[in-house]
């Protein structure tokens, strides 16, 4: 009911995208994960299992909710789906209890994670303690400051909570960490990885997880407008909730666009615009567009929301880039922020800053989208309080 | 041109690793030929990488270190032309494999092959993607060495020692690279040896004489690293810490030559 895995060929490649180039020490253990995975897929006992708990305990479906008063700065009709009302307060949790599940299936007793602002840690570190499994996550030492009420969560979850002060202590440092980490524990451990990169069968196993976005908004869209949404927007980092949002729309005749964290612009050299400033390589175990030097050597990234803040994008998103069927657009701090206060005042929702590039991607683009638009708001702002307090000067007099 | 004709499986062989451009690119000249003139058979000159997914807290480092001093690819380069004339030792450039792809997979190769490099070592790089770096490798007569570890299957271990030239690099343990106290892979060692009359060389962990007496007792060779970084490290000085390592690969030499049991 919940659980809509997409029909693949199993190989992990998208186009030129994807693949494993992961250290053999580890090919075993995802060799394994993408058996365990494709048995689960076809599963009725995993189906039940996993739709239950989203049912019952993630609160699914979640509204589709109109916002007319954010959409006289549109120029369309807008629809949110209103991904921040799944319990944790994200998206995240749909991946997160679908993998903890199948950790359960391959009898593994531990479960280590990366987070970057954190909602994928509170997300795993929330089913691990739902389903009895020892929890880790690894977070950059930048993040970890800055989305500190994050790792409070995370703690009184019971989850251990590890802060990477290496490279840019931002995700992909904490990728880094848990990679070393599942290398040295592979036989007890699995690594739930958050977002729709990394090595085959992560892409798959996070997308066909997050599908339920796009399949319960497409339905509760036509049943509102009659019609399909002209265009579905999302924010982009690694791109999971992207990905879930758009997938279900693929063979249908709207735009789909992503939007990615231009920092304090593309022109600045401070951002996360993968796909802006982006070349093809080789990063976390897949081929895809990464923010690199000329020797491909990884950029160092900026973007407010520690969510976006990371220098690749899962290899899905690129094919879908090359072939045209989906458009990537940079939307800057600046105008995230302006966003986020934006659907605060005129509809009382306050939506997390990662969330908040998609609805400033739409007012950025307006009208030119279409009559009917829908954005995928992947996440409650609650846990950037602390930046929007310090960005809006907020506290004090 | 490399004028490297392969290792002998009768005489043991000491390899030891040093990131390019660490302390300085001039330093890691000087040590890597350091390390050769105290008993090295072989060197691994690192590329460093802003994320060394398979790398312990001393390469990492050390790595880092070599990035802010501004190395890039084409010192790698220079610095194994460099080591290769004054040594004359194989160097094997370890490395990860997006900067292989950003360089040019043939550009890269035709360079280390003309700077007398002997091949990679290609840590990430499964043998499943090792067709467009065997190619270009055959091309320029450069080896390819791909890592097998405790975890691979009886097949892959085949699969790994059939794309391998050079040696098999056998991962002596489920991990990073660093320090251990106790150092394993004999099993791994006699899986590979079922598959290929290729060298095996044992890396992961060794950090003393003993415990390269006790590798080479069943692999061919004995892979160095962390041990070596981090006495460079821990000097006060380059040269102090070229002193240091100078002393350490001799006993590391000593121990890869002699047999466990005798004196």
């Amino acid at each position: 009911m919940f659980f809509h895995p997409a029909v693949g060929d199993g190989t992990g490649a998208f186009g030129r995208f994807g693949g494993q180039y992961v250290p053999e020490a580890l090919v075993a253990a995802i060799d394994e994960l993408a058996v365990a995975y494709d048995k689960a897929r076809g599963d009725e006992d995993f189906a039940t299992e996993l739709n239950t708990l989203l049912a019952d305990y993630a609160g699914r479906p979640t509204p589709l909710t109109e916002v007319p008063r954010f959409a006289e700065s549109v120029g369309a009709r807008v629809f949110l789906k209103r991904e921040d009302l799944n319990h944790t307060g994200s998206h995240k949790l749909n991946n997160a209890l679908g993998q903890a599940l199948l950790a359960k299936r391959m009898g593994k007793p531990r479960v280590i994670a990366e987070t970057g602002a954190g909602q994928h840690g509170v997300a795993t570190a929330t089913a691990c303690a739902l389903l009895g499994i020892d929890c880790t996550v690894y977070m950059g030492k930048l993040d970890t400051e800055r989305q500190a009420l994050n790792v409070a969560r995370m703690r009184i979850l019971g989850a251990e909570v590890v802060s990477v002060p290496t490279g840019s202590g931002t995700l992909k440092d904490a990728i880094n960490e848990a990679f070393r980490d599942w290398v040295a524990n592979v036989d007890s451990t699995h690594y739930l990885f958050g977002t729709a990169a990394g090595p085959h069968p992560f892409p798959t196993i996070v997308r066909d997880l997050q599908r339920v976005i796009g399949v319960e908004a497409r339905e509760q869209i036509q049943r509102r407008t009659g019609q399909l949404p002209d265009a579905v927007l999302a924010c982009v980092g690694g791109g999971s909730n992207a990905i879930g949002a758009f997938h279900p729309f693929l063979d249908d005749d709207t735009r789909l666009i992503g939007c990615e964290a231009a920092g304090d612009g593309v022109e600045t050299g401070r951002h996360a615009a993968t796909f802006a400033e982006g070349r093809v390589g080789v990063l976390h175990g897949s081929r895809s567009y990464f923010l690199q030097d000329d020797d491909g050597q990884t950029i160092e990234t900026h973007s407010i929301s520690a969510g976006l803040d990371y220098a690749g994008v899962g290899p899905e998103h690129s094919y879908l880039k090359d072939i045209g069927r989906a458009e990537y657009v940079p939307v800057t701090d600046a105008e995230a922020m302006d966003a986020m206060r934006l659907l605060a005042r005129t509809e009382g929702i306050i939506p997390a800053i990662e969330s908040s590039h998609a609805l400033a991607g739409a007012v950025k683009l307006g009208a030119c989208l279409g009559d009917v638009v829908l954005i995928n708001l992947s996440g409650r702002g609650d846990k950037d309080m602390d930046t929007a307090a310090k960005y809006f000067e907020l506290v004090g007099e | 041109m490399s004028s490297f004709s392969g290792f002998s499986r009768t005489e043991k062989t000491l390899v030891g690793y040093l990131p390019a451009g660490f302390p300085t690119v001039d330093g890691a000249v000087r040590t890597l030929t350091a390390m050769a003139e105290s008993g090295c058979g072989a060197l691994e000159i690192g590329l460093p990488y802003t994320d060394p997914v398979m790398d312990g807290p001393a390469i990492q480092t050390a790595a880092t270190k070599a990035l802010e001093n501004g190395t890039r690819t084409e010192d790698v380069l220079r610095t194994v032309e460099r080591v290769a004339a004054a040594t004359g030792v194989p160097i094997f450039v370890m490395t990860y494999w997006n900067p292989i792809e950003q360089y040019g997979i043939d550009r890269f190769a035709q360079r280390l092959s003309d700077a007398g490099g002997a091949g990679c070592v290609l840590p990430d790089l499964p043998v499943q993607h090792s067709l467009p770096w065997r190619e270009v490798a055959d091309k320029h007569d450069l080896a390819g060495v791909f890592v097998a570890a405790p975890s691979s299957t009886d097949k892959r271990v085949a699969e790994i020692a059939r794309a391998s030239t050079g040696f098999v690099y056998a991962a002596s343990t489920m991990g990073v690279t660093g320090m251990r106290s106790e150092v394993s892979g004999q099993d791994l060692v006699a899986r590979i040896r079922a598959a290929t009359e290729l060298p095996v060389f044992v890396g992961l962990g060794v950090s003393n004489g003993r415990q390269a007496a006790e590798v080479a007792s069943f692999a061919d060779g004995v892979i160095v690293g962390s041990a070596i970084v981090r006495r460079m490290l821990d000097a006060p000085d380059v040269d102090t810490g070229i002193a240091e390592i100078r002393t350490l690969c001799a006993e590391l030499a000593d121990g890869t030559r002699r047999l466990v049991g005798s004196p």
